[in-house]
Formats: C-alpha cells, structure tokens, sequence
C-alpha cells in the first residue's frame, strides 16, 4: 500500500473479507461489535479472517496478537499502527 | 419379520448424483434408461487414460452459499444437500441452515414435526473422504506456505467430516458415526443404522453415504489398478454391467441419505413410510486387498446373514441391485455368490439389476443411493434395467433386467441391496415393500 488507509478504508476492507468469508452483512460490521458474541464468528473463522486482512493491508498479525483483537475496532487500531510488513 | 425387534422403516429420501440434483429426478432418469456419464474438460486430460467419469448433474454451489462451501469439501456439502432433502421429505421441520441455534433442545425448527435431538443419530459414511481439500490444500502450501493453508483443512479432509456436519445442520445428539470401507461403506452405513434403532440408542437415524473423488489422481491411481473402463470414445456407454464387452467401472460422484425411523416413532406422527429396513449382513473375504475372494463364499454369507437378520428365507426376495460395477471378474462372480447365498431355486427367481450402468460407481456413496433404488423399485413395483446391455455375457444364467423397466408383481417382497468393497467388505441389507 503507497499509504497508509485511513479507518474508515480499513473498515470497509474488513467489512468485505468478513462478508466473503463467513456472509455477515457488510452493515453488520460496525466497530463496537465483539466477534464471537456479536458476529458469531469462531476462533477457525478469525484465522482465515486474520490471513486475509494482512494480505489485503500488508501488515502482519501474529497469533499472540490475534488473541487480543476482540472487536472490529481492535483490528481496525491495530492495522492503522502495525508496521507494514517487509 | 424377525423375532420380537424393532421394526425399522424408511420414511425420508435425498440424493445427488449423476442423474439429477434430487431423488425424483435421478429415479426418472434411471427408470427412463439415461446415462450420467460425461466427459472430464481438464486442461492435463489427455495425459490420463481415462478422461470421462459420472459427475454430478446438478453442482452443489448452486444450491449452497459459498461461505458454506469454503469450509466444506465437495463430499461434505453434497452430504448436506442430500441431507436436507431427505430431511424435509421425511415431514420434519427445516434445519437451521448450518447451525444448530443457541439453548435449542430440540432438532429442526417450526413447519413440521421436531425430533428430541437425544433421539437422533447420524451415519453418513465416505470411503475416500476429502480428496479433493487434501491435494489443493498441499498445493496451497508448497506454493505459499504453511499460514496461507485453510484452518479448516483438517476436518474437510477427514472421512468423518460429512457425519459432523449432517449432525451439527439437524442437532442430532445420540451419536454420530461414519463407517469407512470402500465401497460398502454407504450400505455398513444403512446395517447400523438400523442396529442402532434396534438397540435403543435412538428413533431416528440420518444415514447415507458421499462421494467425490473425481480428481486426476484417482482416475491415474484407478487407472494404473487397471480398473476402470476406458471406453473413452463413447463415455455414456462405458458402464455396462453382464455384457461380453464390459471392460472396468465408471468412476462417480454423488451422496445419498436416508431417514431410517424406528415403527413406533414413524407411526405416532402419522409419516409416510417408503418401506422396512429388515436387516443387513455382514461378512470379510480376508483374502486379499482388492481382489474378491474367488468362489464367492464371503459374498454369499453377507446375503445369507442378511436374510437371517431380517428374519426371511431366500425365497422371500424378488429383487436384488446388484454391486456389478461392470468389471469383467466382478459381475458374474456376484452372480455365482447370489446362487450360493440363496440356492439355485431361488436365485433363479429374483429380478436383478444393476444401476451402476446409468450412475456410475458411487464408491462409499453407492450402497445408500442402490438402497433408495430397492427401496423405490419395491414400493412403485418397477425395477429400472440394466443400461448398455447389449450382448449379454454368456456365464450370465439369472435373470438380469434389460431394454426396460421390469414390473414386480403385488404383495408382499423383500429385495437385497449388495455392496463390496475393497479391503474384503461385503454387505448386504434388505427392504421389504410396506404394504
């Protein structure tokens, strides 16, 4: 990426591979919404979600991170921070 | 019927297969004589000795969403296909499309009847399992590395993985089984389903069998078995069960299920009962991996232990759907096991058929969809005949079904469902018309 996405970019980039992923309504994903209790989405999901976000933001997210992002926000905060990867 | 069991019955059909996306149309095109054998349009084709196979005629993502499919391999979802069919035509209400909903104590949902999810059990067998999941997903990793490999590689490519995931669709909770042993492992499926009725464990079993398998390297490994026709200039004519030109099977894909329920439980919500799962034989050739054992003795103590299971004598059977996958040992050997396991006097009498010339060969989904095709052939009293038998093979001495549907007479009957499979399985299972 040539520059950093702004959040709302990163949202919409979230909102799409949740969509293509597990079919959640792009509307559905706001930032405040958990995961698991909100979007139902599971731990295996949240892999291939993870996979697909650093692919499409060129960031990295190791597995002691994923832990932590618990929201849309977290991952939207983490994304905007992380260092892009090499 | 014997002693004082549990009578078992079948109220509820689903398949997808060669012939049609459901159980209605692939019974009209098997009475109707039509072929669900097709060419392969691979790029590698021409460098495989086979390049035509019976694919399916209806493909499950037209029918399934594809968030869905990233998580099932292709036996897996027509599993779930043929599932819901046979699910919603047994009369219970819908499934919860994937996902049993939270704090639910009962399968299914409002628009039919609801099962006590305790008493209700799934066998759904696959002989190969994910084939397809196993080899892409090596792909994927030579080619990327291990991260970019799906977490959910593991239980698409497990054989037991359709069982789940029919379990989990209808919150069936008595017990999830998944019977692997090649090409009998569908009708293994039906015997213990019906044993698992017998025994209590549960009302209601969803059971059947999947297949999908049709990959460049199963029809190279097949192939190199030399087990498989290669008739490639004429692919819809390539399965031809009892004729002198018959030169190995037809690989094919497809799933069926069925709705086994105990009498009981079938009667007090008034379903409508297709006929009576009577029993099932079982026995092992213990001879050799893949060739048959030669006199036919293993296959003729299945049809013997069958007939003993469901209480009934060799001359009670009619019809029988035969496994003849038409391989030029195979075929007639069954013929001479059917004469041993039923004596000459009867095996004379029974109307026999082999629908493997119009589906091709299910592998693990083959026992459940010829148990449909007895079961349906027994209550419409029509028994679909034998495709492309043209020139009857001269050691064929019993009486095979040809040029059209064969009808069976009124009354009381009962009909076998044979299925063998490499390793040494034998199997087979009875039906008997409900009158």
């Amino acid at each position: 990426m040539a520059e950093v996405a702004t959040e709302q970019q990163i949202l919409d980039g979230l909102a799409e591979i949740i969509d293509e992923i597990v079919g959640i309504d792009k509307a559905e994903v706001t930032p405040e919404k958990n995961f698991i209790d909100d979007l139902d989405i599971d731990s295996l999901s949240m892999v291939e979600i993870a996979v697909a976000a650093q692919d499409q933001f060129g960031v990295e997210i190791p597995d002691d991170e994923l832990r932590n992002l618990k929201t849309v926000k977290d991952v939207v905060d983490y994304v905007q921070k992380a260092p892009a990867k090499s | 019927m014997s002693k004082s069991q549990t009578r078992v019955v079948v109220t509820g059909l689903g398949a997808t297969t060669p012939l049609g996306g459901d159980v209605p149309s692939t019974w009209s095109a098997l009475l109707a004589g039509e072929s669900g054998v097709r060419r392969l349009d691979w790029d590698d084709v021409e460098n495989l000795p086979v390049r035509f196979a019976a694919t399916l005629k209806v493909q499950p993502d037209t029918v399934l969403p594809k968030q869905s499919l990233r998580r099932l391999d292709r036996n897996q979802a027509i599993a779930l296909v043929a599932a819901r069919e046979a699910w919603t035509d047994a009369g219970f209400a819908p499934s919860t499309g994937g996902k049993p909903q939270k704090g639910m104590d009962k399968a299914g949902v409002e628009g039919g009847f609801v099962v006590d999810r305790d008493r209700l059990g799934v066998v759904v067998s696959s002989g190969i399992g994910g084939l397809h999941t196993a080899l892409n997903s090596y792909d994927v990793y030579k080619e990327k590395g291990w991260a970019r490999v799906s977490p959910f590689t593991v239980p698409m490519l497990m054989p037991n993985g359709a069982a789940g995931h029919v379990g989990i669709e209808f919150g069936a909770t008595a017990g999830s089984h998944a019977l692997v042993s090649a090409c009998a492992s569908s009708g293994e499926a039906v015997g213990y389903a019906i044993d698992m009725i017998r025994t209590g464990r549960a009302d209601v079993i969803i059971c059947g069998g999947t297949e999908a398998c049709i990959h460049p390297l199963q029809m190279a490994s097949f192939g190199s078995m030399r087990a498989l026709s290669t008739r490639n200039e004429e692919p819809e004519r390539a399965s031809r069960p009892y004729d002198k030109n018959r030169d190995g099977f037809v690989l094919g894909e497809g799933a069926a299920v069925m709705i086994l329920e105990s009498e009981e439980h079938a009667r007090a919500r008034g379903a409508r009962v297709y006929g009576i799962a009577s029993g099932a034989g079982y026995s092992n050739d213990a001879f050799d991996i893949v060739l048959p054992e030669p006199t036919g003795s293993g296959q003729a103590k299945a049809m013997q232990r069958a007939l003993a299971d469901a209480g009934l004598e060799p001359s009670d059977i009619i019809h029988i759907n035969a496994h003849a996958t038409s391989t030029p040992a195979g075929d007639v050997a069954e013929l001479a096991s059917t004469k041993a396991g039923l004596g000459e006097e009867a095996a004379s009498k029974v109307v026999i058929t082999a629908t493997k010339s119009m589906t091709g060969h299910l592998l693990g989904g083959a026992g459940a969809l010829e148990s449909i095709f007895t079961i349906l052939a027994l209550k419409e009293g029509l028994v679909p005949f034998v495709a492309n038998l043209e020139d009857l093979d001269d050691e064929v001495d019993l009486d095979i079904v040809r040029d059209e549907p064969r009808k069976l007479p009124d009354g009381p009957a009962a009909a076998l469902s044979n299925s063998f499979g490499f390793g040494g399985h034998n199997v087979s299972v009875v039906f008997e018309r409900a009158l």
